[in-house]
């Protein structure tokens, strides 16, 4: 049968340590890339390419990280289809998107670099869709002006991670899989840098150091503290709560994407994702009365270019440059708002959510053809074939903007040596991220990331310097590890995460209010008070409760982040919406919310931070912006 | 409506183990891992399961049902009989970690000898160009979302531990086949499918196939073109004596 497991060293080869119980396994690298979906993955590649001693921790096994979910494609001003795309509309989009709330420079690297990284996708062995002659195929979106996502039919992500994976192991990048990382070591002496990671394998629960100057984290969202979520387990917000307890800041955390179309039934699938595609590739929405409704939810910020006649909308697929848009493709946040609204006003399908339909628009053929994911998932598990019928679907949570506060050439945060990217960094997407622009913040910064750590670790080591990791410090990550297997009588993690996402949900969800908002921070005090006292059953070894315990953890202290950002915005601006401040505010437009851990580590801290300012070259794509009415309620209708 | 599931699961680890018996509430349009997510968090805190996307897209939750090799999170509760006892038991080709949880590093060493893509340089425009048509095949093979339910009920080495080292399985030969068919790849790696891969000691009894649960033709179309293209290199006497007397010979595609 097999070896025993104190021999193998999965994928590695690294001689193994720490045989005794209690013993510690180490390794020593340049740059420890936190994570493995197509950020790590990116970044890995980057820093082993750039020369560093490249270590790759994920929590699943290689090649399942969330990325392989992402479906309809990569934003890349390629114009392949539009001649007249570049990265200029590409970043206006972007930023308009966002409502003017992101990094300014973030986007603009991102709509500069995306087309090349996508190339290089097609180096390593992507086969994408292609045009009739034979270039890559770009899909429209919505609040893109032009059909810019290369894409896989609507299996995007899964090419993305698999040529990543592909990629990270012909390199022979060291991966270390289902190996959760806890706490990042820093060195005091030096300031506070990185100095390590601390992880244990979930195979055998025994514990890891890693000894490295350098730490890029790429954990993704935190989707799984909320009840209907497109997320898997893994969206814990590690990522995030690493980088709050090392002493960086994260911003912009009240800002949580729903995606407007999630499966609302049957309830085992509650909040799986729909893809956009859908709607990009003709389907539109309607409500219980049959109702094409977001023409009635077109907000002023959009109406140029908006169609506001159904035969404009359809005769826009064929000829985009005499129609405008459909308003089915307006930006995440205001789909997602309108389906709410029609929902609650009681406009809704049995299962509670609204049709989307594209059997009635397309032949069955092109669906099969374009959205062949789509066909099997509703096929499988829903029993419904939307080649014929509607698919009924509801807004679910499916990305947060918020992140690690880093510098938008580096992906540095405060902390030197602690790099972020991807979902669980900040700025790139502002309020609001568009789709197919994730897919693209992954590869390019991914890039910048591996790149920087790299220079960062050989400036160092040319210094004569070193970072030392403090032997307390290991002691301590241990110690607060194996907590959980103390507490005599304690209560169960998975009763205290599902009470959580349901108090998220119901308080800090689509919709929010200040009563609900300080309702849901008080909760959240009471859930710590509850985490405090976990117990788990059973031993180390690949214990799924255990796992669930320390990553409750990150889960609490994020959520604390949303809720309370969430309360100090007054205004409602993309993914945030307040029905006490119904409209976006002019005050609120030049500021981010920056959060901390507070000095005694037990909550968050908040304060305002300017924007930093564009400059006039840019300023130039955006006319003066022109703020919002709100939305109009449509309850007497 | 809801009702009171009957399950066998199988716990234990590599020193041994044994079927627990489980009750569980289960309610309409709920699949076999819902089922265990119920017994994980209200009676087994600790039994161990592999999964992620819960939307057979990331091939995570790989075990056998009622013997059945299958995606934890696609078996609906439906198919089975409200009376029947669904049994669940982990892998059987892998060393067993812990219940369902199985060490399948065997795919993760395989894929690490397998020659990466090698494309020619980009067009003089830097991109490059492939028709619609000639990426689908490789398409097909990159629908895979490495759930290794083939490598697990290809009998080459579910009851035959031996062979392990000399076969790279059904998952593997797609990789092959879909880089060989690559419109713009630049290896042969006809040989080394056959030799280091062990594709000769495939023969085609299509498990892997019908337990796919993306629907992949693995045997017919890419197991059977890539042995017919062994074959043309190895065994016709033609294309034999052409290469021994130096005349070079081309497939297809023009390769040599």
């Amino acid at each position: 049968m097999s070896t025993p497991v104190n021999d193998r060293h999965p994928m590695t080869g690294n001689e193994m340590s720490g045989e005794a119980a209690g013993g510690m396994e180490r390794h020593t690298y340049d740059v420890v890339v936190v994570g493995a979906g197509g950020a790590g993955l990116r970044a890995a590649i980057a820093a082993h390419e750039a020369g560093a001693r490249t270590a790759l921790v994920c929590k699943s096994l290689l090649g399942k990280a969330h990325t392989v979910m992402a479906e309809g494609g990569i934003a890349a001003a390629m114009a392949n289809r539009w001649p007249e795309d570049n990265w200029e509309v590409h970043f206006r989009d972007t930023m308009r998107g966002g409502k003017m709330l992101n990094n300014w420079r973030m986007a603009q690297l991102h709509a500069q670099e995306a087309p090349e990284r996508v190339m290089e996708l097609e180096d390593w062995g992507a086969l994408f869709d292609r045009t009739d002659d034979g270039l890559i195929s770009q899909r429209d979106f919505g609040g893109h002006k032009y059909a810019r996502l290369a894409h896989v039919g609507d299996r995007t992500g899964l090419e993305m991670i698999r040529t990543l994976q592909q990629r990270a192991v012909s390199l022979g990048i060291d991966v270390f899989m289902e190996c959760t990382v806890t706490e990042i070591l820093l060195d005091e002496g030096a300031g506070g840098a990185v100095a390590g990671a601390f992880a244990y394998w979930r195979e055998t629960g025994r514990f890891v150091l890693f000894e490295t100057p350098s730490v890029i984290l790429a954990t993704g969202g935190i989707g799984k503290s909320f009840k209907v979520t497109s997320n898997s387990w893994e969206y814990t917000g590690d990522g995030h709560a690493l980088a709050m307890r090392s002493g960086a800041s994260l911003i912009n955390m009240e800002f949580v994407q729903f995606h407007p179309t999630g499966m609302v039934w049957p309830p085992s699938v509650k909040g799986l994702l729909v893809t956009e595609s859908v709607r990009g590739d003709g389907g539109i929405l309607k409500n219980s009365e049959g109702e094409r409704f977001m023409f009635d939810y077109i907000p002023e910020y959009f109406k140029s270019e908006t169609a506001d006649t159904v035969e404009e909308a359809d005769r826009w697929y064929e000829d985009k440059a005499n129609n405008r848009r459909p308003p089915e493709l307006l930006p995440r946040d205001e789909v997602a708002r309108a389906i709410n609204s029609e929902i609650k006003a009681g406009r809704g399908t049995p299962h509670g959510g609204i049709y989307l339909d594209i059997a009635s628009r397309r032949s069955r053929e092109f669906i099969r053809k374009r959205l062949p994911s789509m066909y099997h998932q509703f096929k499988e598990l829903a029993d419904v074939d939307i080649t014929a019928e509607p698919m009924e679907i509801g807004p679910t949570c499916h990305y947060v903007m918020g992140g690690v506060e880093v510098d938008a050439d580096t992906q540095e945060s405060s902390v030197t040596g602690l790099y972020a990217v991807g979902e669980c960094s900040g700025g790139m997407h502002g309020s609001n991220r568009l789709g197919g622009n994730s897919l693209g913040d992954l590869l390019v910064f991914g890039k910048r990331a591996g790149e920087a750590a790299t220079a960062y670790v050989n400036a160092l080591r040319a210094s004569g310097r070193d970072v030392v990791v403090d032997e307390r410090d290991v002691k301590a990550a241990e110690q607060s590890a194996l907590a959980p297997f103390e507490v005599e009588g304690g209560e169960n993690p998975y009763t205290i995460q599902s009470d959580l996402q349901q108090s998220m949900n119901d308080l800090v969800g689509i919709i929010r209010t200040a009563p609900e908002l300080e309702r849901s921070l008080s909760e959240i005090e009471a859930f710590k008070v509850r985490a405090a006292s976990m117990k788990v059953e059973g031993h180390r070894q690949y214990n799924p409760g255990w796992h669930l315990a320390l990553d409750l953890r990150n889960m609490l202290i994020v959520s604390e982040c949303i809720a309370k950002a969430a309360l100090a915005r007054e205004e409602s601006r993309g993914g945030h919406t307040r029905d006490d401040f119904p409209g976006p505010d002019e005050e609120w437009a030049t500021k981010n919310l920056v959060v901390n851990l507070n000095a005694e580590g037990t909550g968050v801290d908040l304060y305002e931070k300017p924007l930093p300012v564009m400059p006039d070259e840019l300023q130039k794509y955006f006319e003066p912006a022109t703020a919002e009415p709100p939305a109009e309620s449509k309850e007497g209708k | 409506m809801g009702y009171d599931l009957k399950m066998r699961i199988w716990r234990g680890d590599q020193s041994g183990g044994a079927l627990g018996d489980y009750t569980v509430e289960v309610s309409e349009g709920e699949v076999v891992l819902d089922a265990l997510h119920r017994v994980q968090a209200s009676q087994a805190g600790d039994l161990a399961i592999r999964w992620n996307c819960k939307a057979g897209k990331c091939g995570s939750c790989s075990a056998e049902i009622n013997g059945r090799p299958r995606l934890l999170c696609m078996t609906r509760l439906s198919d089975f009989e409200e009376g029947e006892t669904v049994t669940v038991t982990p892998l059987r080709a892998f060393p067993v970690i812990r219940d369902l949880v199985t060490d399948v590093s065997f795919n993760y060493e395989k894929a690490r000898e397998l020659p990466s893509f090698a494309p020619p340089p980009r067009d003089a425009d830097g991109k490059r160009r492939m028709a619609q048509v000639d990426v689908e095949r490789g398409q097909e093979f990159r629908k895979c979302i490495e759930c290794f339910l083939c490598q697990n009920v290809c009998h080459v080495v579910r009851d035959h531990e031996e062979n392990k080292p000399a076969f790279a399985g059904p998952r593997f030969f797609l990789r092959y086949a879909e880089l060989d068919m690559h419109p713009l790849d630049t290896h042969d790696r006809r040989e080394l499918a056959q030799g280091a891969a062990g594709l000769g000691m495939c023969n085609i009894t299509k498990c892997c196939t019908e337990v796919c649960p993306e629907g992949i033709k693995i045997t017919d179309n890419a197991i059977i073109p890539m042995k017919e293209r062994v074959v043309d290199r190895k065994y016709d006497p033609l294309v034999w004596l052409g290469n021994k007397i130096g005349l070079r010979n081309k497939d297809i595609d023009g390769r040599t």
